[in-house]
């Protein structure tokens, strides 16, 4: 890293800053690892960080509520317009007991308003499903009761998520889970269980737990994965037939959950860094920008206009890689092999000039707290310009070989409708959500970085089908091209990271930062006990709700139209495991 | 024009009288066995080199180049690997009918392979219902495609294996209809009377002028399905269905399914060759003499083989350029709209033949 730093140094416009900038980062780097490195002696006391000057923009206040009117209260606030559940985040609070922070949206104005409840019972805490509400808390309730035990009333199916089923306690309690008790390596194969599980309370209040099988035994059911070609990953679809028509998705995940959030806790806030690029890794950049974006809200800090400019443009270049790879992998499922490399052959160029700069070309690690690793390349800019009219020139291929194709069109068009009422129900943002005529475009409705100064379109159209959500991708590449040109010849001068202090601490407080990944919104929700460490860290994935409303966009249609579908509402399994 | 019938004459004169008459008939049978099995080895291996290097061109790749110069080893490393690899068994299979699907399919694509006519005399199997026999023992493959899919006890070979039936079942109809008005043209279902009608009176594609092209691109289409072909593969689709009918064979087993989607790609180009482009009759314009005498001067197994490449070239360039289509689209393709053309098709070169209106 630091080798890759003094061979630009020279080159680049102001050297000066930048020499000053390495003797920070390299410090705040290394701050866990090796605390003497520090110039000054470290002292026996950490330093409290002073409170920012202003409450930090992030910050959420979220109102508390019980658990007898949880319920009542969130249909009350879906009722006043908050109708997306952008974020649902379980927590333990320790003493006071484990609970749920609500996120909620207006999908319209994109106000947020966050509800926070906390179980009565410590040792079997339960709260009233919100299932009823929103299709997607199903999963994110799903996701909570595998992390943290907290049973959901009226869940219709409340499995774990993630994690095996034979896996014992619940990973993420901060009391009483066991890490020995699950064997380091599982040796044997997972069970797979067939029952949906609700629970019910009992007029004497005592939880009743009801099973109920997901198949019927006469049922066709077909797995679809782990590893299987169109799932874009290990990803597992129980699929039930009817001759070739699909009846019922269920989907099964957890296959390379890595529990980014678990490890998070125990990472100082730099080192959190280094997972985010692992999620999503066709949204390295936005995933990174979002969690740096809530730190650095958080602390109260302002990144230069610079770094601002930067991140947007490659922000930018990323979506350009995740919609090229979009539109490859959708051709190679659908059989046209020509298209897919065409596709590759111009991802290439994009990841070329990740490479000069970020020094990798998947796992980028730009991004850092305050400002970025290191400047742009010397050549960055020559090569940004030279790749904007070749992509415009490609796109027209792309037009002539595949969009135009009618047999691409018999297969995309009217497949996989999805209404607004219904992709605004599962929290699909993202292309998916734009296709079904939901203007959900964070860039526009929330601005962060640089896009409040640039001038482009969100891409918006109301069929819903497979070939919207292929073309919104397509347009999205425009419009990004767009955004860059305005970008690329203003790149202001300034610092390229600000000064931080070695060790960063928190101020108390939930925090939560979203930005428009390459698929949707990626949030990040923080909550800090003051600590250098996350108390709780959690990723608002783009890529659960795309996989949520499979069941939903698959029944009724073929066997053939799955592949279809999966690959135009384009999810990435990382991103949904974590 | 060079006649094989001229060394096949004086050969069977030569083992009738060295042998006997029975025994030089069961020796001829030998050689033309192996003759055809070496053949088909042969284009085998060109047409996967070809098509790997085909489809590289058509997507900016380079394709083969690592074994040999230009890659021209690879074919045969990957034919020593496939032979050398282990047939699996597996459990819970039907294990006769596991190991005979994969015989069926390519017996069915030798025997189709033999109908073709090489050269003016050299025909393998030629007989006055050529045609018939040609559409009978095409459709034998697709009991081994169906075997293979329910013996595998696989879902996704059944699924597969159920698609190939329905889509090949279906296509023959349109080729056996494309090939019925045809054989309204020539007055012929043998092959070799075809080619020899073409070689004196022109191709018939020109003879039949406006009902003869469009069953030309009717046939190619057909021909395509019944090859499990690219925008047609989706027995064997492997975005859905891994691999199709042919999901649970490895080894040699597998290679005979590969070896037959290749050959069939080769027969239906040459059959498309025998019927609608001359088979091995050179092309002559009238009135050009001088031009017409070099044409004759190339043997006819190189027109044939030239013209089958080129049909292949054309399946080849739409195989790399569609994407899949679905099971129910290709259905529809087939019974809403090919045959209906092909009947009216039929119909018309009836009518073109009874007014006297070909060349």
């Amino acid at each position: 890293m630091e080798e890759n730093e003094k061979s630009i140094c020279p080159e680049t416009p102001q050297p000066q800053p930048v020499q000053e900038e390495k003797k920070e980062t390299a410090p705040t780097d290394k701050s866990t690892s090796q605390p003497t490195a520090a110039p000054t002696p470290k002292p026996a006391a950490p330093r409290p960080t002073p409170p920012p000057a202003s409450p930090a923009k992030n910050e959420i206040k979220p109102e508390v509520v019980t658990p007898e009117e949880l319920h009542e209260r969130l249909a009350h606030l879906k009722a006043e317009g908050y109708s997306l559940l952008e974020n649902l985040t379980g927590t333990d609070w320790g003493e006071e007991g484990m609970g749920v922070v609500y996120s909620l949206t207006n999908p319209e104005t994109f106000d947020m308003t966050h509800v926070k409840v906390i179980a009565a019972d410590k040792e079997t805490p339960y709260l009233d499903s919100v299932t009823d509400l929103w299709d997607i808390a199903n999963f994110y309730e799903r996701e909570v009761y595998d992390f943290y035990g907290i049973i959901f009333l009226n869940h219709p199916d409340l499995r774990r998520l993630f994690l095996r089923e034979d896996w014992v306690g619940h990973p993420f309690r901060k009391n009483g889970y066991e890490e020995s008790n699950n064997p380091e390596i599982a040796e044997t194969d997972e069970p797979i269980s067939d029952l949906a599980v609700k629970y019910t309370l009992t007029p004497d209040g005592k939880l009743h737990k009801e099973e109920t099988p997901l198949f019927a035994e006469e049922d066709y059911v077909i797995n679809l994965g782990p590893q299987h070609p169109s799932t874009h990953g290990v990803l597992h679809f129980r699929t039930r037939l009817e001759g070739e028509i699909i009846t019922k998705i269920d989907p099964h995940l957890g296959y390379i959950h890595r529990g980014i959030e678990k490890i998070s806790e125990e990472l100082t806030y730099p080192q959190t860094l280094a997972l985010t690029d692992r999620m999503d890794y066709l949204g390295a950049m936005q995933n990174r920008h979002a969690l740096c974006m809530c730190i650095e809200q958080a602390l109260g800090v302002e990144v230069s206009d610079r770094v601002q400019v930067i991140r947007t443009i490659m922000d930018e270049l990323q979506r350009i890689d995740s919609h090229l790879l979009f539109f490859s992998c959708l051709c190679q499922d659908l059989g046209a092999t020509t298209s897919f490399l065409y596709g590759f052959r111009d991802r290439e160029k994009v990841l070329d000039i990740f490479e000069e700069t970020c020094g990798g070309r998947l796992i980028l690690n730009y991004n850092m707290i305050g400002g970025l690793a290191y400047d742009i390349h010397p050549n960055f800019q020559r090569r940004v310009k030279e790749f904007i009219p070749m992509m415009r020139k490609n796109l027209k291929e792309y037009d002539d070989i595949f969009t135009g194709n009618v047999i691409f069109q018999n297969r995309s068009k009217g497949v996989g409708i999805l209404s607004k009422e219904q992709v605004i129900s599962f929290g699909c943002t993202g292309g998916t959500g734009r296709a079904s005529g939901w203007h959900n475009d964070l860039r526009k409705h929330r601005p962060y970085a640089a896009y409040d100064r640039v001038e482009f379109k969100e891409v918006v159209r109301t069929e819903g089908d497979s070939f919207a959500r292929y073309m919104i991708r397509l347009d999205e590449i425009r419009e990004s091209l767009h955004i860059i040109e305005q970008l690329i010849d203003n790149i202001p001068e300034g610092k390229i990271a600000e000064k931080m202090k070695p060790v960063l601490k928190l101020p108390v407080g939930s925090y939560y930062s979203a930005v428009e990944g390459s698929r949707g919104i990626l949030g990040v929700h923080i909550e800090s006990k003051g600590d250098k460490m996350p108390y709780r860290l959690h990723y608002r994935a783009t890529g659960l709700p795309l996989v949520a409303v499979m069941d939903t966009a698959c029944t009724g249609y073929m066997i053939a139209d799955l592949i279809a579908i999966g690959g135009t509402i384009d999810y990435v399994v990382p991103d949904i495991d974590r | 024009m060079f006649d094989f019938s001229d060394v096949t004459t004086p050969l069977h004169a030569f083992l009738s009288r060295l042998l006997g008459e029975s025994l030089a008939v069961v020796t001829e049978c030998v050689l033309v066995a192996v003759a055809l099995i070496s053949i088909y080895a042969v284009f085998a291996m060109i047409m996967i080199y070809a098509e790997r290097k085909v489809c590289a061109a058509f997507q900016c790749r380079i394709g083969p180049d690592r074994v040999g110069k230009w890659g021209w080893l690879q074919v045969i490393s990957d034919v020593l690997k496939m032979m050398t690899k282990e047939v699996i068994n597996l459990r819970q299979t039907d294990r006769f009918l596991h190991r005979i699907a994969p015989f069926l399919v390519v017996t069915a694509s030798m025997t189709t392979f033999a109908c073709l006519p090489w050269n003016k005399g050299a025909q393998i199997i030629d007989f006055n219902v050529g045609v018939f026999f040609f559409l009978a023992v095409g459709s034998v493959g697709v009991v081994g495609i169906l075997l293979a899919g329910w013996s595998s006890n696989n879902k996704y070979s059944l699924i597969g294996a159920m698609r190939s039936g329905a889509q090949i079942i279906s296509y023959e109809l349109s080729i056996g209809m494309v090939m019925l008005t045809m054989i309204c043209l020539t007055g012929t279902m043998s092959f070799s009377e075809i080619c020899q009608q073409q070689a004196d009176l022109g191709w018939n594609i020109f003879r039949g002028h406006i009902i003869a092209l469009p069953a030309f691109i009717i046939y190619l289409i057909a021909g395509n399905a019944e090859c499990n072909r690219g925008p047609f593969d989706l027995p064997e689709s492997e975005s859905e269905l891994t691999a199709g009918y042919h999901t649970e064979y490895s080894g040699m087993d597998f290679g005979y399914y590969y070896l037959a989607e290749y050959l069939n790609i080769v027969v239906c180009a040459g059959i498309a060759a025998t019927i609608f482009l001359g088979g091995w009759a050179p092309f002559v314009v009238p009135g050009l003499d001088g031009f017409n005498e070099v044409m004759s001067m190339i043997p006819g197994f190189v027109w044939f083989v030239g013209k089958t490449f080129f049909v292949i070239g054309l399946l080849l360039w739409q195989r790399w350029t569609f994407p899949r289509l679905r099971i129910d689209q290709i259905l529809t393709l087939e019974w809403k709209y090919l045959i209906p053309i092909s009947m009216t098709l039929l119909i018309g070169m009836a009518l073109l033949v009874s007014f006297g209106l070909t060349f």
